[in-house]
């Protein structure tokens, strides 16, 4: 994790740098359709995080090895723009970028009927415009909704969220400066209805108590997550119903 | 360019867009010289130096500048540096891969680089800290995410557009200036289909033609940077059309986009 720090991140009151207690999520909005051409798009934001995610598929898996006679494979493909971060990043794959999309991969996977759709796949294309900490689980978090705005037959919603350990205290959703100089970090998604764990990854230090405690906040936040999701969906249709597009 | 998902516009929607172009008109209502309609959102990303998000009909990008501090070029040790990168990314189009650049996304950056470029735009000298060592480097980094044609125009006004509000600190304890700015270059691209010229073709029109051509042009009325692309020609009477109407709908543009900045 970071480098300790002379601010503080957490005042007298409890209350973060941001204003927040500590289960308290950053403003949330996802939005479908953002884009034209994709078979299905949704973009959030999250704190700062401003994230557009595309779906195309299922179609012909390509190059042909990939394809997995049983069921579709998901591609998804975590991508951050040049100017996403403070310090310019290069642009292309890196190695962070290639296990995000990889876990994102695996985690959507276990929420899509894949075995409806053999030899096909589903690509899940994902553009960090804006970071600000939690961008993988809110790119999943918004995949999920992209998904079912392309009409993929889902068993179940993938919602994630971060919490982790800042001043020796369990914070929920770390904000940027959170997740620099704080002590932990657990990124986490379930399935929504079931509550199985599809991503979960950890670094910095917490006690099994902590732990525990830090699982209880992400999982009471994911039902309001998916809230947002669903609203998300509702309102498309609810457009439609109201004569058209807006 | 690249075709729709299935690879060929269908011999019907050719048929009718070139009839309709002999009405004077095209297949979405607009006349031959007529933009699609210009939505931008500045300081989209306020996390860059500068930023903007620009819908040119259904066509989207969003440019972002980081200004950072670097070495010159041996041979312009005055000169601040800027670079320009366009990616065309997978999520903008069914046919488009992640990976490096092919040809087309190269040929898109480097027309619209020079257009800023040549224009000189940016006053590089003033990007300059100490001569031979220390100068400011422009990225212009531009996501295009959403493919309807046209992409050379969008990304111009829109690097227009962030760079007419971006700020950078010569000196990172110092305070923020405004990017040192000499003109406003605007491109206008057109292609022919038949013998007919439009401007700002959309995905089909691209398609369809055979001849394109960017002509990029400062409010000083001169040209800065010309472009021509695809297999077809243009007749010495058509380039001079072409100019003309860079002249005429760039105005227009300039007028829309920065008619409160200027």
């Amino acid at each position: 994790m970071g480098t300790p720090s002379d601010k503080k991140l957490i005042d007298e009151n409890g209350l973060r740098l941001d204003g927040r207690g500590p289960d308290e999520l950053r403003p949330i909005r996802i939005r479908t359709d953002v884009l034209e051409r994709a078979d299905g798009s949704a973009m959030i934001e999250w704190g700062g995080n401003k994230i557009i995610v595309a779906v195309y598929g299922p179609r012909e898996a390509y190059p042909k090895h990939t394809q997995d006679i049983e069921r579709a494979v998901i591609k998804a493909r975590y991508n951050m723009a040049a100017f996403s971060v403070d310090e310019r990043k290069r642009p292309g794959p890196d190695r962070r970028s290639v296990e995000i999309s990889k876990v994102i991969s695996e985690a959507l996977t276990a929420a899509v009927m894949v075995e409806q759709f053999p030899r096909t796949q589903i690509d899940v294309f994902i553009e960090v415009v804006q970071a600000d900490a939690g961008t993988r689980i809110a790119s999943l978090t918004a995949a999920s909704v992209a998904l079912a705005n392309a009409g993929i037959p889902m068993k179940d919603f993938v919602v994630g969220c971060t919490a982790g350990r800042v001043e020796g205290k369990v914070v929920l959703d770390l904000s940027k400066e959170e997740d620099n100089f704080g002590q932990a970090d657990l990124p986490m998604a379930v399935l929504q209805k079931s509550g199985e764990v599809v991503l979960i990854q950890m670094d910095g230090e917490l006690s099994k108590e902590e732990f525990d405690s830090a699982v209880a906040m992400i999982m009471d936040a994911t039902k309001r997550i998916h809230e947002i999701q669903r609203n998300a969906l509702v309102e498309k249709y609810q457009n439609i119903e109201a004569g058209g597009e807006e | 360019m690249p075709k729709d998902a299935s690879g060929v516009l269908s011999e019907i929607k050719r048929s009718f867009i070139q009839e309709k172009l002999k009405s004077g008109f095209r297949e979405d209502g607009r006349k031959l010289d007529e933009m699609r309609k210009i939505t931008i959102d500045e300081n989209y990303v306020p996390r860059a130096q500068g930023s903007a998000f620009v819908q040119l009909g259904k066509t989207k990008v969003i440019v972002g500048i980081k200004i950072e501090s670097g070495a010159p070029f041996p041979d312009t040790p005055n000169l601040g540096v800027m670079t320009t990168n366009v990616e065309m990314l997978p999520m903008a189009f069914p046919t488009f891969e992640p990976g490096p650049p092919n040809e087309d996304s190269i040929e898109i950056a480097r027309v619209v680089d020079r257009g800023i470029r040549e224009s000189k735009m940016i006053d590089l000298e003033k990007l300059c800290i100490e001569p031979g060592k220390k100068v400011m480097i422009v990225f212009i980094d531009i996501d295009v995410i959403d493919f309807d044609g046209n992409i050379i125009d969008a990304c111009t006004m829109g690097v227009v557009k962030a760079l007419s509000f971006a700020r950078y600190k010569p000196d990172p304890e110092g305070d923020e200036l405004p990017v040192p700015i000499n003109n406003h270059p605007i491109s206008v691209t057109m292609v022919k289909i038949g013998n007919e010229i439009l401007c700002d073709p959309n995905l089909e029109e691209e398609q369809m033609s055979n001849a394109r051509i960017t002509v990029t042009m400062t409010e000083d009325g001169k040209i800065r940077a010309m472009q021509k692309g695809n297999i077809g020609s243009f007749t010495l009477g058509q380039i001079n059309e072409v100019i003309q109407m860079s002249e005429r709908v760039g105005n227009g543009i300039r007028e829309q986009i920065l008619g409160e900045v200027r």
